[in-house]
Order: C-alpha cells, then sequence, then structure tokens
C-alpha cells in the first residue's frame, strides 16, 4: 500500500505491506535506526516516537496508520535542538550507559516537560513509568529530568 | 516476533466497516487503538487476514453532554477520556481510573471502544463502565442495539456483542447530586494490569449509602457487580455489618488463580478493597482495614 | 590508612597536573548514543544479508523424529532451511568443562540440536530468509515431528533412583559437586549457645538486556574470512572459538564490537545459535544476521540463581558467630555453558558464604544438577547474590535469636580493617578491605539510629517499616584462576597500545570492552592523565580484535583494575618516549622536563617548551632536524596481568528502608543506600552509577524477578508483562558513599565496582522485610518476596 507522511521534517512516500510496524519502517526503510526495538509487545519503551506531536510505541502502530501523519524520531528532535539541555543534563548526569532506551527516555521526559513545568520526582518516574532501563538504576535519570525541569524554569539545577 | 501477513482496509464509515465485517467474519478484526491487538499479532497469538481499520470514523468520536447523559464516542482515546473537562465534571471515576491505564504512550492510542470491546477482566474501564450504569451503543447489520454495561460483559475477552457488530459509542447518566466514587486498583507495577481492583459509584448522604455500586475486576472473569455492596445500602455502617458484606464478598467471588495471585489472595484483596472503600467514601478511620480471615 | 601512605610514591602517577583520575567527566561520545546514532548489531545491515529464525522445540525433552522442510523451503524469501545434522558438517559441537572444577561433567552440544530436544526452546532447525518476517512465515510451515520423553525439571528430585538421565553417558544428572570443610564445624555447633538454620529459596533469573542478543556473521569465502560483528564482552574468546568450531585459524576471523545495549553477562557466553550463526554464513556464503526477538531471548539467554540452599548458623550469646555451614542445590539447562562452565555459580556461592565474618568454621556442600530447562550461567554478581543472601539472612536469624541488634552483631564479627592480608576459611585471599569502615559509614549516612526511632514510632500506628542491612564482598580483577587453569581459553589479561599522532592526537587501543560501564571513558581518563593531554585530544578504539591487543574484555568487574593499569603503564612508557625525544630536541634533560596541558613543559615552573603536535610533527614529517642516532618511538604497549592476588575482592555494605502494607503485601521500597570499597576510583560518576544499576538488578530479584516453569519444563512466563522486571515507579533513590583502600598489585590501586549492587541489594531488603515483619513473628528466606508470598507468612490468606 502506498503511503504519505512527514518523518522529521522531511515528506516521505513509500510502499509498504500492511503487516510493517512503523518501528521497522523507520529502521530499515528510512534507515532512521535511532528508534529501537525491545520487546515489540508494547511493554519495554524503546520504540517510542512522536505522532502528532504525542508519544507512542511505534512497535505497536502499523506503517500504514501513520499515512498523513507527522512522526518525529530521535534524530529530528536532536537535529532541531528541541532536547538539547535534556540531553547535556543526560551526559552530564551519566544518566545513560548503553544508550538503548535512551532515545525512548528522551522522547518521553520531553513529553513530560511539554506539559508540566515542574513535576516532582514522584511524577517523573510516574510518567516515565513504561520506559525500560536496566543499566542505570533509573535515579540517574530522575535526576537528569528534575535537573532540566529546573534550567527550563530559570532556575540554577 | 512479526506479525502474520494480512490485508487491510480503512473504513470510511460504520456502515462500510460493518460490511467489511460482515463479508469476511472472523477472519477480520476491528483495528482501533491497536494497543491489544498489535501485541496479539506481533506475537502470532492471533493471524486474521484482515485488519479493518476503524480509526478515521468521524462520527465515532465526541465526547458529548446534553441532559443527564454523556454521551462517549467509541474511538475516545484514554488520553481524551484523561483531559476531557466533561468527564471530570460528570464521571470523575473515570478520571481518576484512566491514570491506571498502562502508560502515556498507550493512552494516546487506546481508545474506549478498544477497551470495552477487548473485555480483559483485568481492565479498568469495563469496570468502570459497570460501576457508572453505562450504556453500550452497538450497531449492526440489523441496526443498533442498546446494552447496558452490566450485560455487556461475558467472560475472558468475550461480550455481548456479535461478530458482525460494531461497538460505536458510550452513553452515562451524569453523576448527581450527593455523588461519591472511589477507585483503587492492587499492581505490581505501575501501569500493570491489577491483581485486584475496585470501581465504585456511590450516593452519600450523611453517613449512609443511599446508592452504592461496587464493581471489582480482575477477581473473576469479568467485571463483578458485587451484590454484597447492596447490605451497605441504607443501613448504619458498623464493623459488624462491615463484615457480615466482606464475608458475603468473599462468597460471591470466584477468582481465577494465575501467576500474580491464588484465588485466596484474590478474596482477601478484595475484601481489603471493599474496606478501604466504604472508608473513603464515608470518611471514616475506625473501619479499619484488616477484614475477618478468609 | 596504612597502605595509602605507603604507596604516596606510587600515587604520584595519578596525581600528576590536571589529572582526570577520581574526577567526575562526562564520558566522551555520549552524543551519539542520545541522538540515536548509534551503531548496534542489531541496527546493522549488510549487502545479500540473510536474516535466521530459529524453529525452536516446544517440549522440554522430546526425541527428533524427523523435519519436513520441502514447503518451507518454497516460501516466499527463503534462503535455506537447515538442520542440526546438516549443519554439523560446518561446525564441531562442544563440551562446556573446565578441568579445574573437580568431576564436572557434560554431553556434547550442538549449534542446532540433533536427534534429541533437551529444553524448550532449543533451537531444531534454522529458516534463512530475506526478512525476519518471511523466516518467521517458513517456519511455520517447517514439519517437525517429536516424540516427547520424561522431562527432568524439579531439581530436588533430579538425582533420585526413578528420574530418567539427561545423558545416560554421564551415569546420573549429577553435573558438579564440591565439598569443603574448614575448622572444626561440628565441634562449633556443640559449643554454641543458639544454633539456626533456614531453607533459602531463590527464583531463577535473567538479564534481559534491552537490545536483545544480536549477531551478524559474514564469512567472505574470497577472502576465507569470517567477520563476526557482535555485542560480546570478550570478543578475542568468541574470536578463538568460533575458529575453533568451525575448522579455522584465529587469524582468519575477525569480531567486532560496536555498541551494545546492555550485557551484564548475558553476553559474555557462547551461545548455540549464535554458533549457529556463524556456521550458517560459512555454509550459505553470505552474511547473516541473527536478532533475538525477546520471547526467544527469555528462553536461551541464560538464566542464572536457581538456587535452594539450606543454611546453618551458630553463635554465642555475647554475638560470637561460631560457625557457618550450607548444602547448596542448584538446578542448571541439560547443558554446563561453553566455555565458562556453568559450575561456576555454585562454586562461588561456596567460595563466598561467611566471607566478611572472622569466623574460620565453614562447611559447605554444592551440588549441580541438569534439568531439562533453559541453560544457566554467569550473570552480573555470579553466585555473590545467594552466598550474601544466605550469610546475612542467617547473620540476622543470629540476632533475633539472641536478642541482638543486627548492625551490633556485625560489629562484632566483621573481619577487623587491621587484620589484612588474611585468608578466609574457602581460602580466598584478602589483601585489604574496611569492612568496620564501610559499616561506620553507612550508620552516618542513613541516620540509622533516626530511622529505628521512626520505625518505632510508626509501629504504633500500625506502619510496618523495616531496615535491612547486608555486608558483601567481592570478586573483581580476576586472574587465570577463574578460568585459564581450567583450560580455557580465555584471556585474563588485557593490553592497551598508546600513541601520539602526527598532529598530537593521542590513539588508544584496548582489549577491554565496553557496554555502556564507560571503559571508553577509563582508559581516556587515565591516559589522559599520566601522558599529560587533554582527553578531547584522546580517542579510543575498542571492541576489534583486528585493532586491538589481545585481552580478556570486560567481566567479572576486571575492565577498570586490569585494562585501566594496562593503560597507565602504556601511558607512562609513551609519556618517557616523548620525553626523551623533546630532550633531544630541546637539548634538555629528563629531569627538567613534563607533559602537560598537550605540551612539553619545564618541570620547574609548568612554561610550555614545545606543544606536542609540534614535536610530533618534526618526528614524522622532519626527523632529517634532529639530533643524530635517535629512533623516535611515539607508540607504546603494556599489558597487565593479576599476578600476586588471584581475585582483587572488594567490599561493602548495603541497607534497605522499606515499608509493607500487611493488608496486601505489597513492598514499598523507601530508600537504599550503598558503601563500596574498589579502591582508587578513577571516575567517581560511572562508579556510582554502576552501582546503581547494579542494585536495581538486585531490587528486581528480591521482589519480582522469576523464570516460572511449571512441571513440564515449559516457561510460563517468558514476555516482558509477565517477567516482572524493575521500572521506575517502584523503585528508590540510592545514596552511595566509598571507603578506599587501593590495591597495591597495581599502580592504579583500582579494584572493580560493576557488580557490588547486585551482590547485597537482595539481602538487603530481605533482611528488610524480615525486619519489618519481626512483631507477626513471620520469617521468609524465599525471593521474590511477592505480596502473595508476604501474606502467607503472615497467616492472612
Amino acid at each position: 500500500m502506498p503511503i504519505s507522511l512527514d518523518v522529521n521534517g522531511e515528506r516521505v512516500n513509500a510502499q509498504v505491506l500492511p503487516r510493517l510496524n512503523l518501528a521497522d519502517f523507520l529502521r530499515e526503510h528510512l534507515q532512521l535506526t535511532g528508534t529501537h526495538v525491545g520487546c515489540e509487545h508494547g511493554v519495554c519503551g524503546a520504540c517510542t516516537v512522536r505522532l502528532n506531536g504525542e508519544i507512542v510505541r511505534s512497535c505497536l502502530m502499523l506503517a500504514v496508520q501513520a499515512h498523513g501523519a507527522s512522526v518525529q524520531t530521535i534524530e529530528g528532535l536532536s537535529d532541531s535542538g528541541e532536547v538539547a539541555d535534556l540531553q547535556a543534563a543526560f551526559r552530564d548526569r551519566n544518566a545513560l550507559q548503553c544508550g538503548y532506551c535512551t532515545p525512548g527516555m528522551l522522547m518521553a521526559a520531553q513529553d513530560l516537560l511539554l506539559q508540566e513545568a515542574e513535576p516532582d520526582r514522584e511524577r517523573i518516574r510516574e510518567h516515565l513509568s513504561g520506559n525500560y532501563c536496566r543499566c542505570t538504576g533509573y535515579h540517574a535519570i530522575v535526576d537528569a529530568i528534575e535537573t532540566t525541569a529546573r534550567m527550563r524554569r530559570g532556575l540554577g539545577p | 516476533m512479526k506479525a502474520s501477513a494480512f490485508s487491510y482496509a480503512r473504513a470510511t464509515g460504520v456502515s462500510n466497516a460493518l460490511e467489511l465485517l460482515a463479508a469476511h467474519g472472523d477472519k477480520a478484526k476491528v483495528l482501533s487503538g491497536g494497543q491489544s491487538l498489535m501485541p496479539a499479532m506481533n506475537l502470532r497469538l492471533i493471524a486474521p487476514q484482515l485488519l479493518v481499520d476503524i480509526s478515521e470514523i468521524a462520527e465515532l468520536r465526541g465526547i458529548a453532554s446534553s441532559g443527564d447523559i454523556l454521551s462517549i464516542g467509541a474511538l475516545t482515546r484514554h488520553v481524551d477520556l484523561q483531559r476531557s473537562p466533561e468527564i471530570a465534571a460528570h464521571a470523575p471515576l473515570l478520571t481518576e481510573a484512566i491514570a491506571h491505564v498502562a502508560h502515556p504512550a498507550i493512552r494516546n492510542r487506546g481508545t474506549l471502544g478498544g477497551s470495552l470491546a477487548h473485555a480483559d477482566p483485568a481492565s479498568e474501564l469495563p469496570a468502570c463502565m459497570v460501576a457508572l450504569n453505562a450504556t453500550i451503543i452497538a450497531r449492526g447489520p440489523k441496526g443498533g442495539r442498546r446494552i447496558a454495561a452490566a450485560d455487556f460483559f461475558k467472560g475472558i475477552y468475550e461480550t455481548a456483542l456479535s461478530p458482525q457488530e460494531l461497538l460505536v459509542a458510550v452513553e452515562l447518566p451524569v453523576a448527581g447530586k450527593n455523588s461519591a466514587h472511589f477507585f483503587c486498583e492492587f499492581a505490581r507495577r505501575h501501569g500493570d494490569y491489577a491483581i485486584a481492583g475496585l470501581a465504585a459509584q456511590a450516593i452519600v448522604q450523611g453517613d449512609v449509602f443511599t446508592d452504592l455500586r461496587m464493581v471489582f475486576f480482575a477477581v473473576g472473569d469479568r467485571p463483578v457487580l458485587a451484590g454484597a455492596a447492596n447490605r451497605l445500602v441504607n443501613v448504619a455502617i458498623t464493623p459488624p455489618a462491615l463484615s457480615e458484606s466482606l464475608t458475603a464478598l468473599a462468597g460471591e467471588l470466584d477468582p481465577q488463580e494465575d501467576q500474580q495471585a491464588s484465588a485466596a489472595m484474590r478474596r482477601h484483596l478484595a475484601k481489603v478493597l471493599m474496606t478501604r472503600c466504604v472508608s473513603a467514601l464515608l470518611g471514616r478511620t475506625d473501619l479499619g482495614t484488616r477484614g475477618p480471615a478468609a | 590508612m596504612t597502605a595509602a601512605s605507603a604507596k604516596s610514591d606510587i600515587l604520584s602517577e595519578l596525581d600528576r597536573p590536571n589529572s582526570y583520575i577520581g574526577k567526575l567527566v562526562p564520558r566522551p561520545n555520549l552524543e551519539r548514543l542520545m541522538q540515536g546514532r548509534g551503531l548496534y548489531v542489531s541496527d546493522m545491515e549488510l549487502p545479500r544479508m540473510g536474516h535466521v529464525v530459529f524453529l525452536r522445540s516446544p517440549h522440554a525433552h522430546a526425541k527428533i523424529m524427523g523435519i519436513s522442510a520441502a514447503e518451507a523451503r518454497r516460501a516466499p524469501g527463503v534462503i535455506a532451511v537447515v538442520t542440526g545434522e546438516e549443519l554439523a558438517a560446518v561446525i564441531t559441537p562442544w563440551v562446556g568443562v573446565l578441568s579445574h572444577l573437580k568431576g564436572l561433567k557434560s554431553a556434547a552440544q550442538h549449534a542446532i540440536a540433533i536427534d534429541r530436544a533437551c529444553w524448550q526452546g532449543e533451537a531444531v532447525a534454522a529458516i534463512v530468509a530475506t526478512s525476519r518476517a518471511l523466516a518467521e512465515d517458513a517456519a511455520e510451515v517447517v514439519r517437525v515431528e517429536y516424540e516427547e520423553l520424561e522431562a527432568v525439571t524439579d531439581m530436588r528430585t533430579a538425582l533420585d533412583p526413578q528420574t530418567p538421565v539427561i545423558h545416560p553417558s554421564l551415569g546420573d544428572n549429577l553435573a558438579f559437586e564440591r565439598n569443603l570443610d574448614a575448622g572444626t564445624v561440628d565441634a562449633a555447633f556443640a559449643g554454641s549457645d543458639e544454633v539456626v538454620e533456614a531453607n533459602f529459596i531463590f527464583g531463577r533469573h535473567t538479564g534481559v538486556t534491552l537490545e536483545p542478543r544480536a549477531v551478524v556473521a559474514d564469512w567472505n569465502a574470497a577472502e576465507e574470512r569470517l567477520t563476526i560483528y557482535q555485542g560480546t564482552q570478550a570478543p578475542h574468546m568468541v574470536q578463538n572459538i568460533a575458529a575453533l568450531h568451525l575448522g579455522l585459524e584465529d587469524s582468519q576471523v575477525r569480531v567486532v564490537c560496536k555498541d551494545v545495549g546492555g550485557s551484564f553477562g548475558i553476553k559474555v557466553h557462547i551461545y548455540a545459535d549464535e554458533m549457529a550463526t556463524y556456521a550458517l554464513s560459512r555454509l550459505l556464503r553470505r552474511p547473516i544476521k541473527f536478532v533475538a526477538d525477546r520471547v526467544e531471548s527469555f528462553n536461551t539467554d541464560i538464566h542464572a540463581r536457581d538456587h535452594r540452599c539450606r543454611g546453618r548458623i551458630g553463635v554465642r550469646r555475647d554475638g560470637t558467630i561460631t560457625a557457618f555451614e550450607i548444602d547448596d542445590l542448584t538446578g542448571i539447562g541439560p547443558y554446563s555453558m561453553y566455555p565458562r562452565t556453568s559450575a561456576i555459580e555454585a562454586n562461588q556461592v561456596v567460595n563466598l558464604v561467611g566471607g566478611p565474618y572472622a569466623t574460620k568454621n565453614y562447611r559447605a556442600r554444592a551440588r549441580v544438577v541438569f534439568q531439562n530447562k533453559n541453560v544457566m550461567c554467569q550473570y552480573r554478581a555470579v553466585g555473590h547474590p545467594i552466598a550474601c543472601s544466605v550469610t546475612e539472612g542467617l547473620v540476622d536469624l543470629a540476632a533475633v535469636k539472641i536478642g541482638m541488634d543486627p548492625v551490633e552483631i556485625r560489629r562484632r564479627n566483621l573481619i577487623a580493617d587491621d587484620a589484612y592480608p588474611c585468608v578466609s576459611p574457602s581460602g580466598l585471599r584478602f589483601e585489604l578491605l574496611s569492612h568496620h569502615a564501610a559499616m561506620n559509614k553507612l550508620m552516618a549516612m542513613m541516620d540509622y539510629d533516626a530511622l529505628r526511632a521512626e520505625q518505632a514510632a510508626l509501629r504504633k500506628n500500625n506502619i510496618h517499616r523495616g531496615i535491612g542491612i547486608a555486608s558483601f564482598i567481592e570478586v573483581t580483577n580476576p586472574s587465570a584462576a577463574f578460568y585459564g587453569v581450567g583450560g580455557a581459553r580465555i584471556s585474563s589479561q588485557d593490553g592497551v597500545a598508546v600513541r601520539l599522532d602526527a598532529t598530537g592526537s593521542v590513539i588508544c587501543q584496548t582489549s577491554i570492552t565496553e557496554q555502556g560501564q564507560g571503559s571508553e571513558s577509563l582508559t581516556a581518563q587515565i591516559v589522559g592523565s599520566v601522558l599529560g593531554v587533554s582527553m578531547a585530544r584522546v580517542r579510543v578504539i575498542l571492541g576489534d580484535t583486528d585493532n586491538t591487543p589481545y585481552g580478556g574484555g570486560t567481566w567479572a568487574s576486571r575492565g577498570a583494575g586490569i585494562g585501566g593499569e594496562a593503560a597507565l603503564q602504556a601511558a607512562k612508557i609513551l609519556r618517557r618516549n616523548i620525553l626523551n625525544v623533546a630532550v633531544a630536541i630541546l637539548q634538555s634533560s629528563p629531569a627538567e622536563l613534563d607533559i602537560a596541558n598537550d605540551a612539553v613543559v619545564s618541570a620547574s615552573d609548568g612554561s610550555t617548551r614545545i606543544e606536542l603536535r609540534e614535536l610530533a610533527r618534526i618526528v614524522y614529517f622532519r626527523p632529517d632536524t634532529l639530533p643524530p642516532g635517535i629512533q623516535p618511538e611515539l607508540m607504546a604497549t603494556r599489558h597487565f596481568v593479576p599476578r600476586e592476588y588471584p581475585f582483587a575482592f572488594t567490599n561493602g555494605v548495603q541497607a534497605s528502608w522499606l515499608e509493607v502494607d500487611t493488608d496486601t503485601g505489597f513492598v514499598k521500597l523507601l530508600r537504599h543506600w550503598v558503601v563500596e570499597d574498589c579502591g582508587t576510583i578513577i571516575n567517581p560518576q560511572l562508579v556510582d552509577e554502576q552501582i546503581r544499576g547494579g542494585v536495581v538488578q538486585g531490587l528486581g530479584a528480591a521482589l519480582f524477578e522469576k523464570c516460572i516453569y511449571d512441571e513440564r519444563g515449559q516457561l510460563t512466563n517468558a514476555n516482558m508483562a509477565d517477567y516482572l522486571v524493575p521500572m521506575f515507579g517502584e523503585m528508590p533513590d540510592i545514596d552511595v558513599g566509598h571507603v578506599v583502600s587501593p590495591t597495591a598489585e597495581t599502580e592504579l590501586g583500582a579494584k572493580g565496582v560493576g557488580e557490588a549492587g547486585t551482590a547485597g541489594a537482595a539481602a538487603a531488603v530481605a533482611n528488610a522485610v524480615n525486619d519489618a515483619l519481626r512483631p507477626f513473628g513471620a520469617i521468609i528466606t524465599e525471593i521474590p518476596l511477592t505480596p502473595q508470598v508476604i501474606l502467607t507468612a503472615l497467616g492472612r490468606i
């Protein structure tokens, strides 16, 4: 089936089989491998992307369902600089180790910070509760997001 | 795991969707949010030949209140329910319950219609609809049908819908004067399916229930509207009265045994939920959360 | 600390100007990972690459009567369908034994099962197609005829005469047994005031790395060279073993590790399906990619920690622990894993029980039995969690029995901080540990007395909180004592080559590997510090057998201690070589010069004498301008292997503060503390985050994780909804503190730390839960501590 969608600001036209999921479409057809596959049953969050401004699990969506939509991946958010401060905070706090969960984490973190200016640690943990990390133990990630929220409010880290 | 091959059709309207379902029978599946369907397909637990995508059907969207009825379109996403001022005003039980449904990314896609039609006994929304006395609106080749929520859920993944019917909307009465609600679930982790849960809607006048609908979920093959709650209506709630209701509740339930909990554990948790519900709704601290031993 | 002052001249390497040692420095090259521009093996695509899907046995134990692949071979996109017999022509089987584990026996294992499948999930055929989806479609039409056999699924009865023997040629299902008897245990128990016994039961775990195991094997038939892209922790080991079993020379195999999405020991082993992938590439003469899906991962990634351990402790009224005794039983899979063996975990349990304590009386028996379940092998902290949970659980039970505070009983029994060097009853040699200093620090950090007061106050309101303490020791920096002595071709040494390039960049090649712990960063920090250059100038190359020195890789917490020392030594040599050239160019003397801030400087006042890039320019492009006779050498390689101590032991102590809802059995983790002594700390942030990550794996073990097998040997929770891994919402904040006892075996003084968090976390939580439930008289010695387990212990259900 033909699909036409916007990916990171670029118009993409493609022919895809119905069963191709959005994560595989991004990774294999567009070589945007920053979106990762961890479980394919919607539990780990590694495949999180933004669809029409809202975060979704790309492993649970078909590419054909994204027809006409606007998709943003971690590459797009990085190139536009939208999450540069979050990325700096992650780096400074060593809130990533192997990096595999990180694109999904950044997606979910930015989603939270766009909705709430002052999330406390419990709220951060709650919003990110669907993103699995095996390396960090989560504490450093909460710190990095908390710091970014404070910086965006003009407070110190 | 990759899903087996299938065909895909975007339904242009309800009639078109119904035509496609009628033509393909049990080889077709409805795709709305896909948050339950896609995992099953990716795991190759199911392999439909046709997916009928209903997400573009405009008439299935929207939340509207007119008079004392709240009407919610089947394609209403969980996040829409969560953010809706109408829901917050007229059915706050839903606003509270929705926060427990999975995670933000799932709530951005999952739909009310999908959740109800999927009828997972451990999910929140079916129980809420029974507690709210909702009516499920279905449409099939023979026309429309209104099904009370209490009659809609028949078993594990089983509803009163026929294979050729589509759930198009849900109607529920607007919360009236002195309405109160309670929601609590016990889940191992945030967003997991509950091991045991309770959605309750009540009318409280003074320190007495004049109406009390307690619907337990994850403790059987469908939401359970507890008959035991009737014992607490229009009576003074004393520890012995509560105790009797708890015993009656235990007798009413036939919970399943699985990896998360035994039947005895679920019965026990249900009693804890009932106690906490009554305490919360009446503002009582003397009832404790200790029920009699199972 | 006496060791520190005696080493003051040795520490001078680390105290150099602008040293990065001990500094919080952000890891270089994180941008790539944060922008989604990393390169994980699962991202890789090569021309003509085929995708392999393994058809896996649905039965725990079954004869393979026949495989019909004709229909599958005709399916769209299919390149080949290959059985075990067909693949055996290309790759030889292996046996997972090591000679130093006396009596360890195991049967030969093939890359793809031949004649018989021995666990649910074992591969019985390979389907190669142009995409994973098409290979899965074809796999559905491969017909395998099985004759089900009785499965051995209960370790408790695995050795009973009526239980079938999985490998008749081995005689029984006993893989390994070890017995230890030190001191005078019976006399010690007889002379105790109290003897307490308990049965400790542990859930079977698995690593659940977020990136599943993934391999791209590329056999170039014209070059006769195999390139393996794999997220392995030990590339030279993989090179050696792949060559050995494919009939190739080591030099015909190159192993390349790009970014790895988590390992924790899961990706340090040799897997049948990965060996099959290498063999398929050879057979089909094209690149083959294998990416395990999540269900496959649960069924075939190594499992670990499936133990039932009976423990006894003797104690006197004054708190003196008189003896420890254990009888440990562990049920592995049908094969001992290759090449590190599935006996190491049990062996470690025997080695480590009682480790922090002065008691000399210790008796242990450990038996390892085969089962028809997934294979089991080393996973982060190997054996330590079991040993620590048993030891610390027994110590708490002893404390309760004599009415002593759990911290107090530990203070009376932990080996004194000035008692080193010493040897444990199990023969472990401790160079220098700090159990008491660590405990003191912990008490201050957590304000133990205040928490006890809070606990008492809340109990009056029916709120039940508990404190759990766990002291532990941890194996790091292993020498050949771990594997080499047993005949394994696993290197226990590592090497670093470092060079100054023509424009002043410093290129390091190291044989340790990176899975996110910061191997790249610690190497750059050490080289930058010792050499006197800024880290921005240092580029680290790792994970490529063609382009690094030969080494062991990163496992058993050896990267910093061993690889770091090699980096230090190599950088020292390079600095000397650079200064030799500078001396010639500047007509000076070595004593007058140093290197700092990317330049050769005057040792007395730090003023710049010549920039490194200028010196390099001269060496590489204008050696004609150098004084006669001099042959500059701006590259140096050094290897390091621990020689004095077989392992560099570290120590630490952890504490858990939690609340148990006694109505529901749910546990809320409120906070966790770790005080860790890992010697010299190269980068405190890397160290602390390794500890935190390790702790959370231990918290997962304590409350959530368990591979649930039914009596037919079916893994019933092989997905991420049913196997519960810790997520954000249930984990506490974790405070980390340190004591520093450097090892004298290296100039760096660094010991390892990667596994310490996992070693003690579950023990601390279990002790905390029992502490919380003390008023109810409930004692639980089983993990995971699920709500059901807790309610049952409380008699509520």
